[in-house]
C-alpha cells in the first residue's frame, strides 16, 4: 500500500471516529441499538452541502449537528412515549428521514461541492495551508473527544451513563429516564450527523445513499476498538472507539490494496462485524471443543 | 405521613391473565413508623410497595405523603421522597460505573443535574465519610466499578444510596433474599442503624417471620391482595412467631375452605 493511500485512510479514519463516538454513545452508554443512524448521517452531509454552496462551510457542522440531533430525538420519542422497540423506532426514522434528506437536496440524488468553499480551505494563505487535510479533522476530532470527554463527566453524563445501566436505578433517583434518552439520542445522532457533515465537505460530494450500512461500521470501531484497545476506563474506551476507527479504514485500504473490489465493501463490514459480535460465542465454543478432545 | 386509601390494582386487565393483585387495600403510616410486611408469595407485597413508588398505574384509589396527593405522579418524581432497595441486587446500582459515581448520583437526588462536575474534591471526601460507617472497607475501593461488587455489598451501597438524601418513606422489598446468611445479617443490621437513627418511614417486605417480629414498631400481614393482620404495640410485642404462623394458617385455612366449598358447588 501507497503512503498516500495508508494516510488516506488515517485521515477517513479521524472523521469516521466522530461517527463511531456517536454509535458508542447510542449502542454502549445508551444501549439502545439505534438505526437511525444510517439516515442523520446523510442528514448531515446534506445540511453541510447546502450550507457550503450558500457559503457557509463552518457554519454547516454546527447545522449538520442540529439537524441530526433532532432526529434522534424522532427516534427517542417514538421509544419513550410511544413504545415502540428501539430497532423499530430507529428503522421508522431511518425510512422518513430518507425523504427529508432528499428535500433537504433540493431532491437531488447527490451534489457536488467541487467548487464550493468548505473547510478545508480555511488555512489557505497560511504556512499551514498543505497539511489542512489531516490537520482540521484532527483538530475537530480532539475537539469532539475533548468535551465529549468533559461532559460524560458532569452531573448530566453521570445519570446519563446510569440511565444505560440500569434506568430503573435512575428512576429510582428521581431523574426522567425518557428525558435522559431524548438527550442521549440527541447527542449520539449530532456527532454521527456533524460526521456526516464532515465527510461531506472531505470529499467534495454529498450523495442520498453515502450513510447506508454505516451504523454496521460504527459498530465495527466501536467492537474492534474495545477487543483491541480495553474498555477499562472512560477515556480508554473513548481513545478504543476513536482507535478502532483508524483501524477499521486501515483494515479497509489494505483489502482494497490486495485487489477487493470496492463494491464488497458492505459484504466485508458486515463480515467483521458479525465475527466482532460472535467471538465470545466462537471462543467458548472452542474451549469446549478443546476439552473434550482432552478427554 | 404516607396514606393508602382504597387502592385497587389488577395486572393484564381485560386479558386471560387478569390478576387482581390488590383489592381495596387502605393503611396509614405515621412518621417514623418501621413497618414489617409479610404474605405468601403472591399475596401482592412488592405490588403494594411498587404502587407507592409509582412503578405501576394504580385502577383506582388514592395515596397522599404528607397530604399531597401523589396518586397520579410519575414514578420518577415520587423517587424524590421515596427511597427504594430492590430484592435483586442488580438492580439497585449501575454496574459500570464506580462506587464513587454511583454514590455521587444519589447525592444529587433532588438537585440540578447539569454540567457541573459529577463529582467535587468536598463530595468526594464525604461519600468516603459515609462508605466508612458501613464497615465493609469499601472506602478504600471508590474507584472501582461496582460491577465487582458481591451481592451483599451491592445492597450495602443501594441502601446507603437510598438514604444519602433523606427520603421521607423507605421501601425494602426482601432486600436480604437474595443474600448468603452473613450477607443478609450484615445488611438487616445497617438496616436498623439507618433507619434507627434517622427515624426514618419504613415499609419492609420480609419473608423471614423472626425478622417481622424484631423489626420495627408494626406488621401487617398480605393475603390475596388485601391486608389480613395489623398488629402493633402490646399485642405484637406478646407475639411470637409460632403465633404469627398460627394466624397466617388460620387465615389461609379459610381461605382453603372457601376454596373448596367453591369447588363443592361446581
Ligand atoms: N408485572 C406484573 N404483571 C402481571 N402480573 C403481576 C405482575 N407483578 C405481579 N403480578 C402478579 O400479581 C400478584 C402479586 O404479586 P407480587 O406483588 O409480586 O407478590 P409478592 O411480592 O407478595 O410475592 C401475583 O399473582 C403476581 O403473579
Ligand atoms: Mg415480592
Amino acid at each position: 500500500m501507497t503512503i498516500i493511500a495508508f494516510q488516506g485512510a488515517i485521515i477517513l479514519g479521524m472523521i469516521y471516529a466522530i461517527m463511531a463516538v456517536g454509535v458508542f454513545i447510542s449502542f454502549r452508554t445508551l444501549d439502545i441499538p439505534d438505526l437511525t443512524v444510517d439516515s442523520s448521517f446523510v442528514t448531515g452531509a446534506a445540511v453541510s452541502a447546502v450550507f457550503c454552496v450558500a457559503g457557509h462551510p463552518w457554519l454547516a457542522l454546527p447545522a449538520g449537528f442540529l439537524a441530526s440531533a433532532v432526529a434522534g430525538m424522532v427516534t427517542a420519542v417514538l421509544n419513550t412515549h410511544l413504545k415502540i422497540q428501539p430497532l423499530l423506532a430507529g428503522i421508522l426514522v431511518m425510512l422518513g428521514l430518507y425523504s427529508v434528506n432528499l428535500r433537504i437536496m433540493g431532491n437531488r440524488a447527490n451534489i457536488s461541492l467541487l467548487n464550493q468553499p468548505t473547510i478545508f480551505q480555511s488555512l489557505e494563505g497560511t504556512p499551514l495551508a498543505d497539511q489542512a487535510e489531516w490537520l482540521i479533522p484532527l483538530a475537530l476530532l480532539l475537539l469532539v473527544i475533548g468535551l465529549l470527554y468533559g461532559f460524560l463527566k458532569t452531573r448530566f453524563g453521570f445519570i446519563l451513563r446510569g440511565t444505560g445501566d440500569n434506568q430503573q436505578m435512575v428512576r429510582a433517583l428521581g431523574v426522567d429516564t425518557s428525558k435522559m434518552i431524548l438527550a442521549g439520542m440527541a447527542l449520539a445522532n449530532g456527532l454521527v450527523g456533524l460526521c456526516g457533515a464532515v465527510l461531506a465537505q472531505y470529499q467534495s460530494y454529498c450523495d442520498i445513499s453515502m450513510g447506508v450500512g454505516m451504523v454496521v461500521i460504527g459498530l465495527a470501531s466501536v467492537i474492534i476498538g474495545e477487543v483491541i484497545f480495553g474498555i477499562r476506563s472512560l477515556f480508554r474506551r473513548l481513545l478504543a472507539v476513536v482507535l478502532g476507527a483508524i483501524v477499521y479504514r486501515i483494515v479497509i485500504a489494505f483489502a482494497l490494496n490486495l485487489g477487493m473490489p470496492s463494491t464488497d465493501l458492505k459484504l466485508v463490514s458486515a463480515i467483521i462485524v458479525t465475527l466482532a459480535l460472535s467471538l465470545p460465542v466462537l471462543k467458548a465454543k472452542y474451549f469446549l471443543w478443546q476439552k473434550r478432545r482432552k478427554g | 405521613m404516607l396514606e393508602i386509601q382504597h387502592v385497587s390494582l389488577t395486572f393484564g386487565q381485560g386479558t386471560i391473565n387478569e390478576k387482581q393483585a390488590l383489592k381495596n387495600v387502605s393503611f396509614t403510616l405515621k412518621d417514623g413508623d418501621f413497618v414489617t410486611v409479610i404474605g405468601s408469595n403472591g399475596s401482592g407485597k412488592s405490588t403494594l410497595l411498587n404502587s407507592i413508588s409509582g412503578v405501576y398505574e394504580m385502577d383506582c384509589g388514592r395515596i397522599f405523603l404528607d397530604d399531597v396527593d401523589i396518586s397520579f405522579w410519575p414514578e420518577y418524581k415520587r423517587s424524590r421522597f421515596v427511597g427504594r432497595v430492590f430484592q435483586d441486587p442488580l438492580l439497585g446500582t449501575a454496574y459500570a460505573m464506580t462506587i464513587e459515581e454511583n454514590l455521587a448520583m444519589a447525592l444529587m437526588k433532588g438537585q440540578q443535574h447539569g454540567l457541573q462536575p459529577g463529582i467535587s474534591s468536598k463530595e468526594s471526601a464525604y461519600l468516603k465519610e459515609q462508605l466508612s460507617r458501613l464497615d465493609l472497607g469499601l472506602e478504600d475501593r471508590m474507584k472501582d466499578k461496582v460491577g465487582l461488587l458481591s451481592g451483599g455489598q451491592r445492597q450495602a451501597l443501594t441502601l446507603l444510596m437510598a438514604t444519602l438524601v433523606m427520603p421521607k418513606v423507605l421501601l425494602l422489598d426482601e432486600h436480604t433474599a437474595a443474600l448468603d446468611p452473613a450477607s443478609a445479617r450484615k445488611v438487616m443490621e445497617l438496616t436498623r442503624e439507618i433507619v434507627g437513627k434517622n427515624q426514618l418511614t419504613t415499609l419492609m417486605v420480609t419473608h423471614n417471620m423472626q425478622q417481622a417480629l424484631s423489626y420495627g414498631n408494626r406488621t401487617i400481614m398480605m393475603n390475596e391482595g388485601g391486608i389480613i393482620l395489623d398488629l402493633e404495640g402490646e399485642e405484637r410485642q406478646n407475639m411470637t412467631v409460632e403465633g404469627l404462623v398460627e394466624l397466617f394458617n388460620q387465615k389461609n385455612q379459610g381461605e382453603k375452605l372457601e376454596n373448596d366449598r367453591m369447588l363443592l358447588q361446581l
